[in-house]
């Protein structure tokens, strides 16, 4: 299995990563499996991909080798909780939490950094 | 959702409210589930489930979906990952108001909020959480690989995770608040028996501190109230679980631990409210017993319409 059993865009290579942020300007990657505090947030992501049309949602299996690419990345140093969810502006990290995570945890940092 | 409308509300898309949906949309029933976070509620929470008749194992997630889609097919609205703002019970129409805008009426409602895992309520809890501090083994064990870590908590969740968290953990640290715990005895005598758990007892945590992530705890007996401070990599916390009943408290009647009372109807100190599932006052809360509930609240609701 290289991916995760959800309707969301499935991240599976670090050439797609670095693709999707070189040409996306709002992105949200959630970065798990499908356990108990991962799939409340791809749920959440899956409803709100229609309500912020601005923003490309996708999703990446944590145990991916590739995946080194967000579990390495420095704003996720002090993370011990899945998923690692991370937000991109022009390509630039501009907020990671960890774990599981609310709607209006998530609603809240869509609209701080993207807008609707 | 043009229709606002409805013969039953059912407030709580868990196993509850979702068998209830299934219930009164199969009867016919113009009949509308609100619900705050995804469907399936505590299922979507459970990695694999070995309890429930007719599947030998399935993730809480593929029976959730699978509940939803079945309420669905026969009809039922469900409003997901909304906020309940205000619910009036009283008069003989219901009122629930969503997102402090939009009011949906109906002549029954059925109360199936469930309930969630309860925290310890102290500093630094919510700031290392998923940085430290975690609620789930099976997610978050591997993080921790040769480091020492607590586990709080002396019921069966609390000690079945600490066994399964010794095969990353270097050294797990049972914290509980009594010299006693609530476990069975199988579950008390594998985490006895194990080589890398240790027991502290009659004390609790009393604070989480570190920077990127956790490095200490404060850890307080509760005997001597005598308070040190321990260097710790993670803190794993299974102290049970609270009802959601906090939102019905003005009109609903709970009992001490917040559960809601309720009769053999499953009806409310109030006509046409009925509850059911995890948020009542019950022995044994399971997803079967949550499916039964929602069974027994339908039909009952359903006769209380048509009366
Ligand atoms: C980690 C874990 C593992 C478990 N494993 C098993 C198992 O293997 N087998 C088993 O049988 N049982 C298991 N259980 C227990 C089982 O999941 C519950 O007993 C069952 O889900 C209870 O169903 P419910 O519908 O009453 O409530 P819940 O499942 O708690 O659902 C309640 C729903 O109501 C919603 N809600 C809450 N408040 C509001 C509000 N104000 N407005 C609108 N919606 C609201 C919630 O978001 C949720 O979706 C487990 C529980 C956990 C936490």
């Amino acid at each position: 299995m290289n991916t995760l059993s959800t309707d969301l865009t499935h991240i599976t290579s670090e050439a797609q990563y670095n693709e999707i942020l070189k040409t996306q300007e709002n992105v949200m990657i959630c970065c798990g499996r499908m356990g108990p505090m991962c799939i409340p947030v791809y749920g959440e992501m899956e409803e709100l991909e229609s309500e912020y049309t601005n923003v490309k949602f996708y999703d990446m299996l944590f145990d991916l080798p590739d995946a080194h690419v967000i579990r390495n990345l420095k704003e996720c140093s002090g993370f011990m909780g899945i998923p690692f969810t991370i937000y991109y502006k022009n390509g630039q990290v501009v907020k990671a939490t960890s774990s599981i995570q609310s709607r209006k945890q998530i609603t809240e940092i869509l609209n701080e950094k993207f807008g609707k | 959702m043009e229709n606002k409308n409805f013969d039953i509300i059912i407030i709580g898309g868990g196993p509850a409210g979702l068998t209830a949906g299934i219930y009164l949309s199969r009867a016919k029933v113009n009949v509308l589930i609100v619900n705050e976070g995804i469907s399936g509620g505590q299922m979507v929470l459970t990695h694999q489930i070995a309890n429930y008749p007719g599947f030998e194992n399935i993730s809480g997630y593929a029976l959730s979906k699978t509940m939803e889609k079945q309420a669905k097919a026969f009809g039922c609205n469900i409003l997901s990952n909304v906020n309940l703002t205000k619910v009036s019970l009283n008069n003989e129409i219901k009122k629930v108001e969503i997102n402090s805008k939009d009011i949906y009426t109906s002549k029954a409602v059925i109360i199936a909020t469930g309930g969630k895992s309860r925290e310890l309520g102290v500093i630094g809890e919510k700031d290392f959480a998923g940085k430290g501090v975690s609620y789930c083994a099976t997610c978050d064990g591997d993080f921790f690989q040769n480091k020492e870590i607590f586990v709080v908590g002396g019921g069966n969740s609390a000690l079945e995770e600490a066994v399964s968290l010794t095969q990353y953990a270097s050294k797990v640290t049972i914290i509980h608040e009594f010299d006693y715990f609530q476990a069975n005895n199988h579950a008390i005598e594998e985490a006895k028996k194990n080589s890398k758990i240790d027991f502290i007892l009659n004390s609790t945590i009393t604070g989480f501190y570190g920077e990127e992530s956790l490095k200490r705890a404060t850890v307080k007996n509760l005997k001597t109230g005598e308070e040190i401070d321990k260097n710790i990599d993670g803190v794993f916390i299974f102290i049970g679980y609270v009802p959601q009943s906090e939102f019905f408290k003005e009109q609903i009647t709970t009992n001490s631990r917040r559960e809601i009372i309720v009769d053999k109807n499953l009806t409310t100190n109030i006509p046409g409210v009925f509850a059911a599932g995890d948020v009542i006052e019950k022995r044994y809360r399971q997803i079967t017993t949550a499916v039964s509930d929602g069974t027994v609240a339908a039909l009952n609701a359903i006769e209380f319409i048509q009366k």
